[in-house]
């Protein structure tokens, strides 16, 4: 069985962002970009039920211009098998469009697991995943923390708010990954060089018939109002103090 | 037309996200319909009802609804979203896992995490773990929200709206539940506590945790928090993880002990009205955010802090 794995370039979570003067969006030039955390950790996922014997090909799919191929080498060489590229120059491809590009990759790779982050830490939209397995009716799993294959089911333990949930789906399903889920591999130095010829094909909304156009329009992005440092206090006593007469003891 | 929202109840007790999400909702200008989705949801409807400025409750109750999970939930919402212009539901775990799935069969788009109603199809929204406030304007036609919980103030209550009983979905039986290990506790809960009292790696272990972090939420009535490498470490249950993938907080006093202050952390929780850093590094990151700090080592500080409270 095939497993499917979309990843998304971000700008690399160490990266402190810079919102431009002029309010048009996050200045993303010279800024180091990297796989989207939570899809390293959907990438691992995946090698690991392949090495465990239950799937037969990890397939990464990316979404981006042609830079989002070096994203796409990356899970290559993390040990993906082939990686799909869909390749746009638009600036800001929507959880919807992507999860319509998805499923039509999809149409074509036949996998019976598509396991995706369950957020991309640039836009935090917490949302692809549950597109995708609505537009395909497929059951889903968001957040999961421990998945575990079966015989045309798979079970996954979710973090949900008060706690963990296990649930059983049907396959094919879709699983969004947790940061608890596993901890990522790097790609060692021969791997990465391996990964440098492994097939990486392309495609685009055109060819894939997807209208990708975004629904939203982006008016404004500002930085948020600022907090001031405050004093540091040389006793508990002076602290106690000082919570008394802010009113919040 | 009109709001519904996707309630977050437990089917005995209505959770207090979704007096906030009222508040989001009304800022639309819409009557507001509440729909309560579970098993045995009698009760929280009947507290929906009671909230101030709803319209009506929608109750549907069955088997297929016990855990909310997103394939029938989403088809319930679904059945009833002709009627509606609006939909949002807090951005609880339970209203991110829906609210994108209904949004795709709407052929919508969803805002995630609004965080403030500039007008009815224009909302800001943080990205970029809050290092970046986006303010968006959606023209599809039918608008599928979630709503940042620690944004809006809960709506009031002396409401006596009417409960309207509909039928549950059938189950596809795509999904099924297996079990849930849910944390039990007698704390107030972390996404709404007024106090706060977070331990991070600092604490060294599960053990210290408790024995330094514990005696002090005690004394203050304080949920407990943590951050993430807190919690990957297994000091502290995955629900109290604070941050940009955690849970969002905003109390009156969050108190940060052993957190360095990543940005993913601050994320979490840097709205909070009071903040206090205790961490032995007077360069921590998390000092540039608190109003009150003690640089000292939390193993003295903490247990001196919860004496000095009772006293
Ligand atoms: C996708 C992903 C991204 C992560 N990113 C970070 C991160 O940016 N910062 C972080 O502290 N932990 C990060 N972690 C957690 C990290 O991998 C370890 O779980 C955590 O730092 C504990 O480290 P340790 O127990 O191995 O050793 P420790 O002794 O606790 O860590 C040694 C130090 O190394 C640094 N460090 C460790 N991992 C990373 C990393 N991936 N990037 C940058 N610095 C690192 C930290 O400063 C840490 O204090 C990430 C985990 C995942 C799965
Ligand atoms: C994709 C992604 C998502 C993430 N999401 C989150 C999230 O939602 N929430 C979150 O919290 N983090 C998140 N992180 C991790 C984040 O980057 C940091 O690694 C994490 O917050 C560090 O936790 P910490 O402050 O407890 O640990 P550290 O950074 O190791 O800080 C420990 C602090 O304790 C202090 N200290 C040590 N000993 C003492 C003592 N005896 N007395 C007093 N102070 C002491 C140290 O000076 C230090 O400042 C995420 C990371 C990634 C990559």
């Amino acid at each position: 069985m095939k497993i499917l794995v979309p990843v998304k370039r971000v700008v690399d979570t160490n990266v402190k962002i810079r919102v431009k003067p002029d309010g048009t969006g996050v200045d993303l030039a010279n800024v180091k970009m990297s796989m989207n955390p939570f899809d390293e950790i959907a990438v691992e996922e995946a090698l690991r039920l392949k090495e465990a014997g239950k799937a037969t090909e990890v397939i990464v799919v990316s979404i981006g211009s042609d830079k989002s191929a070096e994203t796409l080498r990356t899970g290559l060489a993390m040990g993906a098998d082939r990686a799909v590229l869909v390749k746009t120059d638009a600036a800001r491809v929507e959880p919807l469009a992507v999860a319509k590009l998805l499923k039509a990759v999809i149409a074509t790779e036949q996998p019976s697991l598509v396991i995706l982050g369950k957020q991309a830490i640039d836009d935090d939209s917490n949302q692809t995943g549950q597109m995708l397995a609505a537009l395909l009716g497929w059951p889903q799993a968001t957040f999961a923390s421990k998945v575990v294959l079966g015989d045309g089911s798979v079970d996954v333990t979710r973090e949900v708010d008060g706690g963990l949930e296990t649930l059983r789906l049907q396959l094919p399903a879709i699983v969004t990954t947790d940061l608890r889920l596993n901890e990522p591999r790097y790609a060692s130095l021969p791997n990465i060089m391996k990964a440098k010829k492994k097939p990486l094909d392309e495609t685009s909304p055109e060819a894939l018939g997807v209208d990708a156009a975004p629904r939203l329009a982006v008016l404004k992005t500002v930085e948020p109002a600022a907090r001031t440092a405050g004093v540091k206090l040389g006793s508990v006593d002076e602290l106690v103090a000082k919570l008394k007469q802010a009113g919040v003891l | 037309m009109a709001t519904l929202i996707i309630a977050e109840h437990n089917d005995a007790h209505l959770n207090d996200a979704t007096a906030k999400t009222l508040t989001a909702a009304l800022a639309l200008g819409q009557p507001v319909d509440i729909l309560v989705a579970g098993k045995q949801a009698k009760a929280a409807a009947d507290a929906a009802a009671q909230l101030s400025g709803v319209r009506s409750v929608l109750l549907a109750d069955g088997d297929s609804l016990a855990e909310r999970r997103a394939e029938p939930l989403a088809d319930l919402v679904l059945s009833l979203a002709g009627k509606y212009d609006a939909i949002l539901a807090p951005a609880t775990s339970t209203g991110k896992n829906v609210a994108p799935r209904v949004a795709a069969l709407l052929d919508v788009m969803q805002i995630s995490e609004i965080t403030k109603v500039v007008a009815p199809d224009t909302f800001e929204r943080p990205i970029y773990a809050g290092n970046a406030i986006e303010t968006v304007q959606t023209s599809d036609k039918t608008l599928v929200a979630t709503v940042r919980i620690a944004a809006f103030a809960a709506a009031a209550t002396g409401g006596n709206a009417p409960v309207e009983t509909i039928a549950a979905p059938a189950d596809s039986g795509l999904s099924s539940f297996v079990g849930a290990d849910l944390s039990v506790s007698d704390r107030p809960e972390l996404a709404s506590a007024r106090v706060i009292v977070s331990g991070g790696r600092a604490l060294g272990s599960a053990d210290k945790f408790q024995e330094v972090i514990a005696p002090l939420a005690d004394q203050l009535k304080a949920a407990i928090g943590a951050s993430r490498a807190a919690v990957d470490a297994g000091y502290a249950a995955n629900d109290l993880q604070v941050g940009q993938t955690g849970k969002v907080v905003a109390p009156e006093l969050y108190i940060a002990i052993g957190i360095s202050g990543a940005i993913q952390h601050l994320a979490g929780m840097k709205d909070s009205k009071v903040i206090v850093a205790i961490n032995k590094d007077g360069d921590a990151p998390i000092f540039q955010v608190a109003d009150y700090g003690l640089v000292d080592d939390l193993f003295t500080v903490v247990p001196a802090l919860t004496k000095a409270l009772a006293n």
